[in-house]
């Protein structure tokens, strides 16, 4: 199997050993002899993608070629594209063609990387299992069977299937770092306001971020490069230095002091992912770090206190969805009151009603202060523990979820067995403290396994040095599923 | 807390999502067991407690007073369900 890790592809492109477009290329005969069965992909355009490898070409045979200049990636359909349909997995938008790119987009195309596609994702990024998509479900490609996880389960489904280098997420309750951990890929959501949410369309506003899916910890530092940066397009954007998230790639972990919350290794937790995670403390240990035990009390709290903040947010940001300026809108109407009932009856589906349902009473008359307030006061509590355990430890590691993929339609019709799976990713989202899922083994059907990693505010750098040196003395993150060779630079 | 058929439908009306009686049966059992999980936090002394509304504690930046987007309303209407000589199209308001 040929090397498709960016900077194998990006020192091949430099090399003037494959072009932008023969690459593209491969990459979309793959994702036509795969997609049908893995269904990752809501909106493919070939020759969109090839004009954008051509124009790539250009640029370096101009000379002004960037670092990943040609590498072509796959966007989360939650990012605004311009010219290309941009649908959030809802039937709201199945026929919105966005007039402006989002600004991680730009960026992307700033860089000179194609975009080969839209990805499938849960209806607004509400989900975990990726069945609320209004285009089907995606397939897990390690079993058809099982779900790839949510919300950005197509991202992570056609970077595990080698349909694409990488991807991009968003994650708000864990949706990069599930599925990530549920198709065997890395995913990094990062620090709160490092990547600007211009654009991209709004979950929970003071929970969403953006990040990079990818096989190993390397790529996704190689995207987070070209995804942060300041905006002042949202006024969330923080204004920082820009880092290079590759720099401490190599450093040696002696002396890193690794946080094992007791909260994340207690009841519910299955016994597979717990002797995986367990065997990946011993490998850090191996390379030099020492581990210390924490507590993260009030993480328990962490699913009620998102069950009410994450839907509050949301059912103010969806009220824009309307009917009378883009999107769906219904058949038939008796007035206008009738019009925006009947087209956000029709237009949304049932999880996005619910969770717009909580927040519409959440945020009501006489409730305010006993759900909204209540749980603005709890988030505190939760980022005020991983405050105190940042001062004993650098990096703080547990199980992505609690077990491994599930069977399609499994927790489908029960919405609270479904949000229990996010059970160890949304404490990070409510201190908005970055996070990232890392494969470290596979259960006894084959299924891969996640460990993540939460590290303190602006540590990424820190983070993806403890993943890349773990996944230097490992080979979890390069197995492969069983669907035939991932496409050779050459095709 | 629990809450009834007449609940969902007052919140959904609240929402604007149209919802029939059989539709407002069903989501009243699921939006109880979400009620029942969202429970345990009632239980939690956060006398003292500042609420925490955002991520960051950072304070909305000031721009300058200057005009920073261009005129692209034809553009946007091109995807608008129903425009007619610039203006969005609703069902008649005023009679």
């Amino acid at each position: 199997m040929s090397d498709t890790s960016l900077s194998s592809l990006a020192a091949q492109l430099a090399a003037r050993q494959v072009s932008s477009r023969e690459l593209a290329q491969t990459y979309l005969d793959r994702i036509a002899a795969l997609n049908p069965a893995i269904n990752a992909f809501i909106t493919v355009d070939a020759e969109k993608t090839l004009a954008e490898a051509a124009a790539a070409d250009a640029l370096r045979a101009a000379g002004q070629a960037g670092p990943l200049t040609g590498v072509p990636v796959a966007h989360k359909d939650i990012f605004c594209t311009d010219g290309w349909l941009t649908t959030c997995g809802s039937k709201m938008l199945h026929n919105f063609v966005a007039p402006y790119d989002a600004h991680v987009i730009r960026r992307f195309k700033a860089a000179g990387m194609p975009s080969l596609g839209k990805t499938n994702m849960d209806e607004f990024a509400m989900g975990s299992s990726n069945e609320t998509s209004y285009f089907g479900a995606v397939k897990n490609p390690w079993n058809p069977a099982c779900v790839p996880g949510g919300s950005s389960g197509g991202a992570a489904a056609c970077v595990a299937a080698r349909m694409a280098p990488a991807a991009t997420g968003t994650d708000t309750g864990g949706s990069i770092r599930q599925p990530a951990a549920l198709c065997g890929i890395t995913g990094l959501k990062p620090t709160y306001g490092l990547v600007s949410r211009y654009g991209m369309i709004a979950f929970a506003s003071s929970l969403d971020q953006a990040g990079p899916m990818a096989p190993s910890a390397e790529d996704c530092a190689l995207l987070l490069n070209v995804m942060t940066g300041f905006d002042p397009s949202d006024s969330t954007s923080l204004d920082r230095e820009k880092e290079d998230y590759t720099r401490d790639l190599n450093l040696p972990l002696a002396g890193l002091r690794v946080g094992l919350p007791r909260e994340f290794f207690a009841e519910g937790l299955n016994n597979e992912v717990a002797a995986a995670v367990d065997a990946a403390v011993a490998e850090l240990k191996k390379l030099g770090a020492t581990t210390v035990g924490i507590s993260l009390a009030n993480s328990k709290l962490a699913i009620p206190v998102y069950y009410v903040l994450a839907p509050a947010e949301a059912s103010s940001n969806l009220s824009r969805f309307d009917g009378v300026r883009y999107g769906y809108r219904a058949p038939e109407y008796a007035n206008l009151d009738d019009m925006y009932c009947k087209t956000r009856a029709q237009g949304f589906g049932a999880e996005v009603k619910r969770r717009i349902l909580i927040g519409a009473y959440v945020l009501s008359h006489g409730y305010y202060d006993a759900y909204y307030l209540q749980a603005q006061k709890i988030r505190r509590l939760i980022a005020d523990d991983f405050n105190a355990a940042f001062k004993v430890c650098d990096v703080i590691l547990g199980p992505t979820a609690p077990g491994t993929a599930f069977r399609l339609g499994e927790k489908s019709g029960d919405p609270v067995e479904m949000y229990l799976n996010d059970l160890y990713t949304i404490p990070a989202n409510l201190a908005g403290l970055p996070g990232m899922s890392l494969p470290c083994g596979f259960d006894s059907k084959g299924l891969p396994i996640g460990l993540q990693l939460v590290g303190n505010y602006f540590s990424e750098a820190k983070m993806l040095n403890v993943a890349h040196q773990y996944q230097r003395a490992t080979d979890w993150h390069m197995r492969l599923p069983p669907l035939g060779e991932a496409p050779g630079a050459r095709g | 807390m629990s809450l009834t058929p007449d609940d969902v439908k007052r919140i959904a009306r609240l929402a604007r999502i149209e919802t029939s009686d059989a539709e407002a049966q069903a989501t009243q059992v699921q939006l109880n067991s979400i009620f029942g999980l969202i429970a345990a936090m009632q239980a939690v002394d956060t006398r003292d407690i500042a609420p925490m509304a955002h991520a960051q504690e950072v304070t909305q930046r000031l721009r300058d007073d200057v005009v920073t987007e261009t005129d692209r309303h034809a553009a946007f209407q091109t995807i608008a369900p129903a425009v007619e000589n610039g203006l969005y199209l609703v069902p008649k308001v005023i009679e």
